[in-house]
């Protein structure tokens, strides 16, 4: 099997690598790429994200291509994907950070900055909190309820469809911190960052 | 609930620990990769390296104690120390680190601060204060804390969150090294100021001292070295202290 993680210059993605290859070992194969064929003939791909939302599409639209292989790979062929961080920012309509900025559209919604109750809650949103499973997911197979995870964001996505929530964190108010719609995944939170619970995320996808 | 934080800081001298862990069934005291690797496995929530190696040639040798480390830990790692501007933060990343901590380049230069938080985003890019009092101020001290910058603490720290900082490390220069607690009225002055999140550093002795720092002196997150490195407590006993005073933290 292989697992393509995109290296579109979205940042220091080199956590994620690691966190892939010592959860693969030798049973899958791990590949760092921007190139739209192995994409397109990998099994998964993961689509990390750091930075602000706009920065990370305008990586993405950097490279002729990317956004048209993506879609195919996650709505027309239907196969896993897994994003992380502002991996999953994007799957909204649009984004309000730096600047309105247009998203990947896969889960209908906006990521907006998180109402800090001016000045009650600090930003980011770093550190570990406990997720809130609302509903069962095969990548929360084997996580407990309340399991601790590892953030760090300011900005939040909130779809219009609430069913597609999988877990929120409690911080200034019930924040989404993981989405799914059938086979497209996103973590809020930095599965690579959160330890052996991290790890056993990374393994679930793996193994979907 | 977001969960307040521990992290043990590794000083790494030409890629060795210098004030380590002195477990006996340690293989190598010295090595920085196992020891990161004993403080994650035992609960530590971050890991920070301060690297304080002085010659130039054995610079690089950080570069591959952060590669190994991060093959290993999956907990954030922070890299500090001789951080010069945007070139060595994409190196330190690329070997690992999640986070890179800057200190006398910000002060010099606070363009190194908004240019790399615009090229890393401001989740990896901490600036760390060293700090010592003057009278009814807190000045700022640069180069491993021997030179005195005169600059006021408190409006610095203001300046980095504007700069785009995503966190700052406060170390109160008057307490490192003495084990009789944080500086808290210089972290909660400081946290009362910014709305960035304030990591509290120098002078913890006891786990009381831990409390304060969380309590009294608002911090979101505290580092402590020698407590830690001398095994007069663990990290996990440091967790079980601060839960059974109403502290959240992660168990």
């Amino acid at each position: 099997m292989n697992v393509t993680i995109v290296d579109y210059n979205s940042g220091n993605i080199s956590s994620v690598i690691n966190s892939f290859k010592e959860v693969a070992k030798d049973k899958v194969n791990i590949e760092v790429t921007s190139d739209l064929n192995k994409i397109k003939s990998s099994d998964k791909v993961v689509l990390p994200g750091q930075g602000s939302f706009k920065s990370c599409v305008d990586a993405l639209n950097n490279i002729n291509g990317l956004v048209d292989t993506l879609n195919d790979f996650a709505i027309n062929n239907k196969k896993p994907l897994l994003g992380i961080c502002v991996g999953l920012q994007m799957f909204a309509d649009i984004g309000y950070e730096e600047t309105e900025t247009k998203g990947l559209g896969w889960i209908s919604g906006k990521v907006s900055k998180i109402d800090n109750q001016n000045g009650k809650y600090k930003l980011p949103h770093i550190g570990w909190n406990q997720i809130k499973i609302l509903k069962e997911s095969k990548i929360f197979k084997n996580i407990e309820n309340n399991s601790h995870m590892y953030f760090v964001h300011s900005y939040e996505f909130i779809p219009n469809d609430k069913n597609v929530i999988s877990a929120t964190a409690d911080y200034s108010t019930n924040i989404v911190c993981s989405a799914e719609k059938e086979n497209i995944f996103g973590t809020q939170f930095h599965p690579e960052k959160s330890d052996k619970i991290g790890l056993q995320i990374i393994d679930n996808f793996i193994n979907l | 609930m977001l969960k307040n934080r521990i992290i043990p800081c590794l000083d790494v001298k030409n890629g060795r620990v210098v004030k380590g862990i002195n477990f006996v069934d340690l293989k190598d005291a010295g090595d920085p990769v196992e020891q990161a690797q004993i403080y994650s496995d035992g609960g530590a929530d971050e890991i920070c390296f301060l690297d304080i190696t002085a010659s130039n040639e054995n610079r690089d040798i950080i570069y591959d104690v952060v590669k190994n480390t991060s093959k290993k830990c999956f907990v954030p790692l922070t890299v500090g120390g001789g951080v010069r501007g945007v070139e060595d933060i994409n190196k330190l990343l690329n070997c690992g680190a999640d986070k890179v901590s800057i200190n006398t380049a910000a002060v010099q230069n606070a363009e190194v601060v908004v240019e790399s938080s615009k090229k890393f985003g401001s989740q990896c890019i901490v600036v760390a204060i060293d700090a010592k009092k003057n009278e009814d101020k807190w000045e700022v001290f640069t180069h491993g804390g021997r030179n005195n910058t005169g600059i006021d603490a408190i409006e610095f720290a203001k300046k980095m969150e504007d700069s785009g900082a995503g966190e700052l490390l406060v170390t109160s220069m008057d307490r490192d090294g003495t084990q009789v607690g944080f500086d808290i009225d210089l972290t909660s002055k400081i946290s009362a100021k910014v709305n960035i999140p304030l990591i509290a550093s120098g002078g913890v002795g006891n786990l009381d001292h831990l409390v304060d720092g969380i309590i009294l002196g608002n911090a979101s997150a505290v580092l402590a070295a020698s407590i830690f490195h001398y095994g007069k407590y663990s990290v996990k006993e440091a967790k079980e202290y601060l839960d059974s005073k109403g502290i959240p933290v992660r168990i």
